[in-house]
């Protein structure tokens, strides 16, 4: 196992609510996507069914903090400074994926893009942006 | 409390916990008046974020935010009104204290024919000090367009 790999599996592991949501993800080299099989207590509306809007705010964050974990050497976990979340079309009751962007890598901020999908990736369900603090190595 | 209090309560009981997603992070009804709402989420091992400090995951506060505009819609345009959400922005000023369970209030201060808008905080203990705040954006469904 490389170590992006190792470092992705590592925060697949760590944290209970990644587990709670169900999330996985598979590593190309460096390129990495996330995927989010559905599960029925990941829906928010079950008329549609769709998955809740919150679900996939919380799967795009994440994959935008699971690929600063491959991308990067650092211990300690970054800090969401801010996220915009914009919502394309309703999650179906299906499998979801995302990858993540790494726009810009400064010193102690980046500014990650992230895409999820469903049947077609040029069909976007919903989109993320935002700002991570990054951890101080002192 | 009047019949139409009553009403408002009932629909935001199951608007609050009606949701698979919603009863499986065990959201809780706090308070609802019309165009106003508020839900809270307990602490629960499996929802942390940092199994090491234990404090609660921001995906938690992100969906708890995005239930609760939902609600403090519903509170003012009535429990037909399906929504969507266009955008959700979330500022996240600290992180909730260690196995803090974290309480939402959202306004939904602005609604047009077709578009709400609707602003939330959370918050661990004092809402004069939150965690997070949203500002959201929702299409009223079934609204002329």
């Amino acid at each position: 196992m490389s170590e992006a790999a190792e470092r992705l599996e590592a925060f697949l592991q760590r944290a209970p609510y990644v587990r709670f949501l169900g999330m996985r993800a598979e590593l190309a080299g460096d390129e990495m996507t996330a995927i989010l099989p559905f599960a029925e207590h990941l829906v928010g509306n079950v008329m549609l069914p769709a998955l809740h809007g919150g679900v996939l705010g919380a799967f795009l964050e994440a994959t935008a903090l699971a690929q600063l974990a491959v991308a990067q050497k650092s211990a300690k976990a970054p800090k969401t400074i801010d996220v915009t979340i914009e919502y394309l079309r309703p999650g179906r009751a299906m499998t979801t994926y995302a990858r993540a962007d790494l726009r810009k890598v400064g010193r102690r901020v980046a500014n990650i893009h992230v895409e999820a999908w469903q049947d077609a990736r040029s069909q976007p369900v919903a989109a993320l942006r935002g700002h991570f603090l990054l951890a101080q190595d002192q | 409390m009047s019949a139409d209090q009553d009403t408002l309560r009932q629909m935001a009981e199951m608007m609050a916990i009606g949701a698979p997603q919603a009863a499986a992070l065990g959201f809780r009804l706090v308070s609802v008046e019309p165009s106003k709402g508020a839900i809270m989420v307990p602490w629960r091992e499996d929802l942390a974020g940092d199994p090491d400090t234990g404090v609660i995951a921001g995906g938690v506060v992100t969906t708890l935010l995005d239930h609760v505009c939902g609600l403090s819609i519903m509170s003012r345009h009535g429990a037909r009104t399906s929504t969507a959400t266009l955008d959700l922005r979330i500022d996240y000023m600290r992180a909730a204290k260690p196995r803090a369970g974290v309480t939402a209030e959202a306004h939904c201060y602005k609604v047009t024919r077709t578009i709400a808008f609707v602003r939330a905080q959370a918050w661990d203990e004092d809402p004069a000090d939150p965690i997070a705040t949203a500002q959201a954006a929702f299409v009223l469904q079934g609204a002329p367009a």
